[in-house]
């Protein structure tokens, strides 16, 4: 994985120093909260409902075991034993004092870490398939690609006040697992006759108004990518909208203005960018790649796993469930499930945090993902390791057959910790994988992603749930809208509303019901979202609302 | 009844006015009447507390303040879903009344 150089090191511990003269400046009430409020942001310091909360990143998704053992230090030191993993594969953690904040970054700092660029109207962090370096279906590891977007992104004077924030994700698969074509802008990096290059998509999104991103360009040679991603940013920046807060992503421009009309802007301003010469190196890619050489695998002649170990059901069910094809034969992809059955989605403990660490670096050449999903994952584990692995897991808690199920579902903190929110996620989705956990249904229903948003600003991502839930204040009561039908992966699609919505205990109920619909009507094979295309909406609505 | 709430600046806790200072208990906020604009301005400016803002309450029958809308109830006591984290209180109605 990348490492900083003396650059990177120099640019993270100057702002760290930076950051502390603000907050003491801040502390001694020199500073009003509307001049501070901006610089905090920009050191990923918010203020939420109960305290402040201080968001970490981790770019695309990528850390190794000291550097989550500094994240499980940081929760026992600065916070309250625990952090949040996030659907942009961040980490946030909601105790933070402010009095605490600049020695927390300095922490992070000594491990190659920082919360720059985790808030504010600039490009955040860069997020990427989480099997990166590890599928079996990828065209290349799209990291290194990341890593030079992150190195361009970072600090851009040009960009650093952009109308609103930008979301950019990048992979280097088909199968889409990093909801690409829903962020401002989609890469993923392709091989077309030998030579590789990246399709661009831009104006997806979520919240309010959301847009899956149209297809911009299919082919940008890779020595020109930062080139066309910096026109794609140009023209954004300058006719975004500034004067509506709703209006402000670039999936408005890109809809308003058409598709082709901003392509064609784009394509004007990269020819014009191409004559200046704004792209990076090729040394410097070449020198990025370096560090996402792959580990020092063993040769297998085969892939299995030892029958005894299949004996234990449970372990067997994990190994079909949260495991995933490895490139190299004789290793896996393991998934950490956060997800235990009643739990509280994304969270870990420090302890949880330290036994993933150990278990990266004894069985994951150290290395560790984080999903976007809100769960964990170790890329390189020797199937002959994964019962011991297996093991460690579900010592810790971690040990949940769940991925993509009912169970493994994406929730915001919603108003259990965030002022934006409406109403609550969490308390939902522990009932709702409790519920199917106990009766036994979380296997017979098989995949089916359902995420909760406690508003509109859809960080739960309920627009792309095969079932989604967005939580709204009715009359200062909670109210949950149901959605089925989306998708955030290579069959993407938006969810649609049911109709009119429910109460806490309502939606739970509902939510049985609609995959009671399924049962009865699969076809084989057929995945909820597959039933429900073929179906329709209207004999989930009967059973909702008849 | 109005009341004044909003988050220490040190350490971003919830606080409520409590006629004097900030307390961590929502049980010990009072009553400011038409006075908020004028306490909320004054305590802005000596920096004590991140953005204050004024809120309807009420009292209920065992004399606790009971704040109007959810969210402030989810402020007073914490997380909903953590509740090894919340604000301690003599509160013997627990978390009832919260949603």
């Amino acid at each position: 994985m990348y490492r900083y150089d003396q650059y990177d090191q120099a640019m993270v511990d100057a702002r760290v120093a930076e950051f502390r003269d603000q907050a003491r400046r801040r502390l001694e009430g020199k500073l009003t909260e509307d001049q501070f409020k901006p610089l905090r942001l920009m050191n990923g310091l918010y203020l939420q409902l109960h305290a402040y909360m201080l968001r970490v990143a981790i770019p695309y998704g990528t850390l190794d075991a000291r550097q989550m053992e500094m994240l499980a230090d940081i929760a026992d030191k600065y916070d309250r034993g625990y952090g949040h993993f996030t659907t942009r594969q961040n980490i946030q953690y909601n105790w933070i004092k402010l009095e605490d904040c600049a020695d927390a970054l300095a922490d992070l700092a000594t491990v190659e870490m920082h919360a720059i660029q985790t808030s504010g109207n600039c490009i955040r962090n860069i997020s990427s398939d989480h099997f990166a370096g590890a599928s079996a279906d990828e065209v290349v590891d799209p990291r290194p690609y990341a890593e030079l977007m992150r190195q361009w992104s970072s600090f851009h004077p040009e960009f650093t006040y952009l109308p609103r924030k930008f979301k950019i994700a990048v992979i280097a698969s088909e199968k889409d697992r990093a909801a690409m074509r829903l962020h401002d802008i989609g890469v993923r990096i392709v091989k077309r006759d030998g030579e590789t290059g990246a399709e661009f998509y831009a104006g997806g999104g979520m919240g309010r108004t959301p847009m899956i991103a149209p297809l911009i360009r299919d082919f940008v040679p890779i020595d020109q990518f930062i080139t066309y991603a910096e026109a794609c940013l140009r023209v954004y920046n300058r006719y975004g909208r500034r004067d509506n807060k709703y209006k402000a992503r670039i999936k408005i421009l890109v809809h308003e203005l058409g598709a082709a009309e901003y392509i064609r802007q784009v394509e004007e301003e990269f020819a014009h960018l191409l004559s200046v010469g704004v792209e990076p190196p090729r040394e410097e890619l070449a020198r990025i790649h370096g560090f996402f050489t792959d580990p020092p695998f063993d040769h297998f002649p085969s892939g299995e796993l030892d029958p005894d170990d299949l004996d234990d059901p449970d372990f067997a069910l994990w190994v079909k469930r949260n495991t995933h094809a490895h490139k190299r034969q004789g290793y896996a992809s393991a998934v950490i499930s956060l997800k235990p059955a009643g739990g509280i989605p994304g969270d870990a403990t420090s302890d949880q945090m330290r036994v993933v660490a150990r278990l990266a670096r004894e069985y994951s050449f150290d290395e560790l993902r984080v999903m976007h999903t809100q769960n964990l994952l170790l890329p390189h584990v020797r199937i002959a390791d994964l019962y011991t692995v297996w093991q460690a897991l579900d010592a810790a808690g971690m040990g949940s057959p769940n991925m993509d199920t009912i169970e493994d579902i994406i929730a915001c903190p919603g108003l259990d910790y965030c002022s934006l929110a409406n109403a609550r996620s969490i308390p939902l989705a522990q009932r709702i994988s409790e519920r199917f956990a106990q009766a036994g249904r979380t296997e017979v229903v098989g995949e089916l992603k359902l995420k909760i948003s406690g508003c509109i600003n859809a960080c739960g991502h309920h627009h792309a749930g095969h079932i989604g839930i967005l939580g709204v204040d009715k009359k200062g009561k909670e109210n949950f809208q149901l959605s089925l039908g989306g998708s955030e992966a290579e069959d993407v699609s938006l969810a649609k509303i049911t109709g009119p919505g429910f109460d806490e205990d309502g939606v739970v109920a509902a939510v049985e019901k609609v995959t009671d619909v399924y049962l009865a009507t699969r076809a084989e094979g057929e995945r909820f979202l597959d039933t429900y295309r073929r179906i329709g909406m209207e004999p989930f609505k009967e059973a909702l609302y008849d | 009844m109005k009341i004044l709430t909003g988050n220490d600046l040190r350490s971003g806790a919830v606080t409520w006015w409590n006629g004097t200072g900030w307390s961590l208990f929502v049980d010990d906020a009072v009553d400011v009447g038409d006075e908020a604009e004028e306490i909320l301005a004054r305590e802005e400016a000596a920096r004590r507390v991140n953005v204050p803002y004024a809120i309807e309450a009420s009292i209920d029958a065992g004399g606790h303040v009971r704040p109007a809308h959810i969210k402030d109830r989810v402020r007073a006591l914490g997380p909903t879903v953590r509740r090894d984290l919340a604000v301690p209180t003599a509160d013997k109605t627990g978390w009832d009344w919260v949603i």
